[in-house]
């Protein structure tokens, strides 16, 4: 490797807490990237991926972490010496970023033109006239509609990839050397998500500019990446080209990352355990209609969205239903529909035979019971000031179970998924996502359901953690019959877990049957589009090669 | 905007029927008989009855409430029982005084307070931070009255920068107008700067860890920049609804400040008319006060789509 175009170098990074007792969070971290280059830094969460990027950047948030040792060199200059103004120079001209989660990183209150503006405002001395046409000109490099339209738009008023696009063109305005993208497309819809990676790859190859790409998705490091960090408790444990790494990993860690990305072939289906039907779902629908507010006498009424169209299935026990989409096709609207969570506007839900669309809340209790969801999120979907004991027996005491057994219930159940028995009496924030998403699976177990709904329930999970979960998924089913309506948009998720898929855009049904024929063979073109946009669709992840 | 104006317009009508029923009918249902107070204590039944007559007040109560109700839609608040002078001129010539103090005290409010939240949250944690709040603790907790004879005893007796006491009006020239109203304003005000400040300190700690502000630090802004065209504009909507609402309360807030400051403003004017039970005065300045009340919160509800372009009506 030539040494004279290396942009950005990091040696022997060093960070730490920033408290009386400080914890290393870098271990001494180091790597470089060459102009017109891609590395991507991989690895779990918690791993030192953001840290390593926010050091670079200069963004530590200052009461709790700061760099100790190291050199972070910017075209030779030390950035961790760099004085703030110094560093306020670099950042947006020489150095920029993209994040996660678009629908955030944008002020909501500042239109998209005047927040491009100001970076050309803050860094150049060119007149307004110069800076409009500048602006423009970006917009248009992101490959973005009406641009004179979208000069003037809010954030709110534009969809997620758009935002992304707009986040792009503000980052890569000034020409800047080195470009770090910090999970820039883990929010977005697959589809969109290749296209941002394109658009990436692309401006990167017009301009030079040498990117450090941060994900946990090896998908997408094999769709973008030159070189690969793999990163682990603050250490990089395996670097190397990106063939090289996903073909033959040295690390037993960067192994089971590998193996642990599920395949997008789907599984077998597994033997029917009877033909007991326990959700069945027909013409399903759900309208929304905007609020009239306390003044409806004096508007017209509005029409309504349908966010769930006639929509129809039926679950058997111990069966698996995977409702896959893009973000707005409906999926999760229907999940609360058929919880009832929310009331549907038409259509039948039945479960066990009983239609529970049209019950009154107080008829609908003896049903709720039978139908037990999982969220995605589990550091939000338990409450922090209960002990997990308390949330996994409130429902069945609500139910007229003794406070003795459900407690007993419990401990059976915390074993079941996996958590030591002392868990029943400690707090949600004491356990890490996987295992905060187990209890989530055992409090949903505790009422004994017959279907589950999980809504992206391993979405929020890193991908061992997520393998195991899954298996738990598995195991369950296998034990206790249970039903599953899996709702996910990463088929690589459906294809392991499914016996069945029901593929949705815009609240209809494009396509449903078994997995094994609607992953393995898709007839809708939406499906087909879904499967070949899926990221690292070129190689086989459990073989270590290209896929065949 | 003009549509959702004109029909937040239209339904304050009803408020402000219920609000005037309320008003009329809180008033006659309470005990005691202004024709007794205005007689005084040796008049005769005969003397009491012929003043309630004069008044009006042995029509039946509906009535009273129509009559009432069709003079004030011509603007003619009636007549003050004690004084016999028209109410609406009694509330103009007290107008200026209680409009004045109010308006300064909501822009030494303002001035003071948004400032003071931004750099306590800027600086979370630090001295400027704990000062911050620890002279809003004393804003509040300390009665307004207090505040008022503190500070004249130190700007206007001790120092002897400012007059003691008295009102001015703009006639007189600025410098008379602003020297007098300088101190009661900075008392009105010392109980909404402590409230606003901590306002604008917490919504300011929200905002300050949003993702938004991660992306204008990385673009290269300077720190001004960030805090007050990026944080502030966000933090501002529970900000403007404190100040709305502070604005509706300061009433309680005017009528002790005047009476500490001895200015001939509303306040007084109403402390007297309770005490004397002269009806048509209290109900024209409740009726005054909720109607502004109603105004403040419409043009409150408004900005907040001038703030926030994902709010619209």
């Amino acid at each position: 490797m030539s040494t004279d175009n290396i942009v950005l170098r990091v040696e022997s990074l060093v960070v730490e807490t920033v408290d009386k007792s400080p914890k290393p969070i870098l271990k001494g971290v180091s790597f470089e990237i060459q102009a017109g280059e891609t590395l991507c830094l991989v690895g779990e969460s918690g791993s030192g991926k953001s840290v390593s990027s926010l050091t670079t950047v200069g963004l530590l948030p200052s009461g709790s972490l700061r760099a100790v040792s190291g050199r972070v060199e910017l075209d030779g200059e030390n950035l961790l010496q760099a004085t703030p103004k110094r560093l306020n120079e670099l950042r947006g001209s020489r150095m920029a970023m993209i994040f996660q989660e678009p629908m955030t990183a944008l002020n909501p209150v500042l239109s998209v033109g005047k927040q491009l503006d100001e970076v050309l405002a803050c860094h150049t001395k060119t007149s307004t006239a110069q800076r409009r046409t500048q602006v423009l000109d970006a917009l248009e490099q992101v490959h973005l509609p009406d641009i004179q339209r979208m000069y003037s738009s809010f954030p709110h008023q534009l969809s997620g990839g758009q935002r992304q696009r707009i986040m792009i063109a503000m980052a890569l305005l000034l020409k800047p050397r080195l470009l770090i993208a910090d999970e820039p497309t883990t929010a977005l819809d697959v589809t969109t998500q290749h296209q941002i990676l394109k658009l990436i790859r692309e401006l990167q190859q017009k301009h030079g500019t040498a990117v450090l790409f941060i994900t946990h998705d090896m998908g997408v490091v094999v769709d973008i990446a030159d070189r690969v960090c793999v990163m682990k408790t603050g250490k990089i444990v395996e670097q190397g080209p990106v063939r090289q790494v996903l073909s033959t990993p040295k690390e037993a860690y960067t192994q089971c990352l590998l193996t642990a990305v599920p395949s997008l072939t789907p599984r077998p289906p597994r033997p029917a355990r009877g033909p007991r039907q326990v959700l069945d779902v027909t013409g399903l629908e759900k309208e929304f209609v905007p609020s009239q507010g306390l003044l409806s006498w004096f508007r017209r009424a509005q029409a309504g969205t349908k966010a769930v169209n006639s929509v129809s299935f039926q679950l058997q026990e111990g069966r698996t239903l995977g409702i896959v989409g893009e973000s707005g096709s409906g999926k999760s609207t229907l999940a609360r529909c058929v919880m009832r969570l929310i009331s549907p506007t038409g259509g039948i839900v039945r479960i066990n035979g009983q239609d529970i669309s049209v019950l009154n809340s107080r008829s609908l209790k003896p049903h709720r019971g039978c139908i037990q969801m999982v969220f995605q999120d589990p550091y939000r979907s338990l409450n922090p000031r209960l002990t997990i004991g308390q949330s996994l027996i409130e429902g069945p005491m609500n139910y007229g179970k003794p406070r003795n057994t459900a407690m007993l219930k419990a401990k059976e159940l915390l074993e079941l998924v996996g958590l030591p028995p002392d868990a029943i009496d400690r707090f949600p924030h004491q356990f890490s996502g996987g295992q905060r998403q187990r209890i989530a699976i055992a409090r949903a177990l505790a009422m004994e359901p017959d279907v589950i709904v999980a809504d992206e329930a391993v979405s929020a999970l890193d991908v061992s953690v997520q393998a195991q979960v899954l298996a738990l998924f598995d195991d369950i089913q296998q034990r206790f019959g249970v039903a599953v309506l899996f709702i996910t948009h990463d088929l690589r998720v459906a294809a392991q877990i499914c016996d069945d898929v029901l593929v949705m855009q815009r609240g209809q049904v494009v396509e449903y049957g078994p997995a094994q024929q609607v992953l393995g063979n898709p007839q809708a073109a939406y499906t087909r589009q879904l499967i070949d946009v899926a990221p690292g669709r070129s190689w086989d992840f459990a073989a270590f090669a290209p896929a065949s | 905007m003009l549509g959702y104006f004109i029909r937040r317009l239209l339904a304050a009508i009803p408020v402000m029927l219920v609000l005037a029923l309320s008003v009329f009918l809180l008033l006659r249902l309470s005990p005691g008989d202004p024709a007794v107070i205005i007689a005084g204590d040796m008049a005769s039944p005969e003397q009491v009855a012929s003043i309630r007559t004069a008044l009006g007040l042995d029509q039946p109560i509906y009535t009273q409430f129509f009559i009432w109700m069709g003079n004030m839609l011509q603007g003619d608040f009636g007549t003050s029982l004690i004084s016999q002078t028209s109410v609406m001129t009694m509330i103009t010539q007290r107008l200026e005084p209680t409009v004045s103090l109010a308006l300064a005290a909501i822009v030494f409010t303002v001035l003071i307070s948004v400032p003071l939240g931004v750099i306590a949250a800027w600086r979370q944690g630090s001295w400027v931070d704990n000062l911050v709040m620890s002279v809003s603790v004393v804003g509040f907790s300390v009665p307004v009255f207090v505040i008022g004879y503190i500070v004249i005893q130190v700007f206007a007796i001790k120092l002897g920068w400012l007059p003691v006491q008295g009102y001015r009006s703009l006639d007189n020239g600025f410098g008379e107008f602003a020297s007098r109203l300088v101190l009661p304003a900075l008392t009105l005000s010392s109980v909404y700067i402590a409230l606003i400040a901590r306002m604008t300190r917490a919504s300011m700690l929200e905002v300050l860890k949003e993702d938004y502000i991660r992306t204008a630090r990385a673009k290269g802004l300077g720190e001004r920049l960030v805090l007050f065209r990026h944080a502030l504009r966000n933090a501002g909507v529970p900000i403007l609804t404190v100040i709305g609402t502070g604005f509706a309360l300061m009433v309680s807030g005017v009528v002790v400040t005047e009476s500490v400051f001895n200015i001939p403003g509303l306040g007084r004017l109403i402390i007297d008319a309770v005490l004397a039970r002269d009806y048509p005065v209290i109900q024209a300045i409740i009726l005054l006060t909720a109607g502004l009340y109603v105004f403040i919160n419409l043009l409150i509800d408004l900005s907040y789509a001038i703030t926030d372009p994902r709010i619209r009506y």
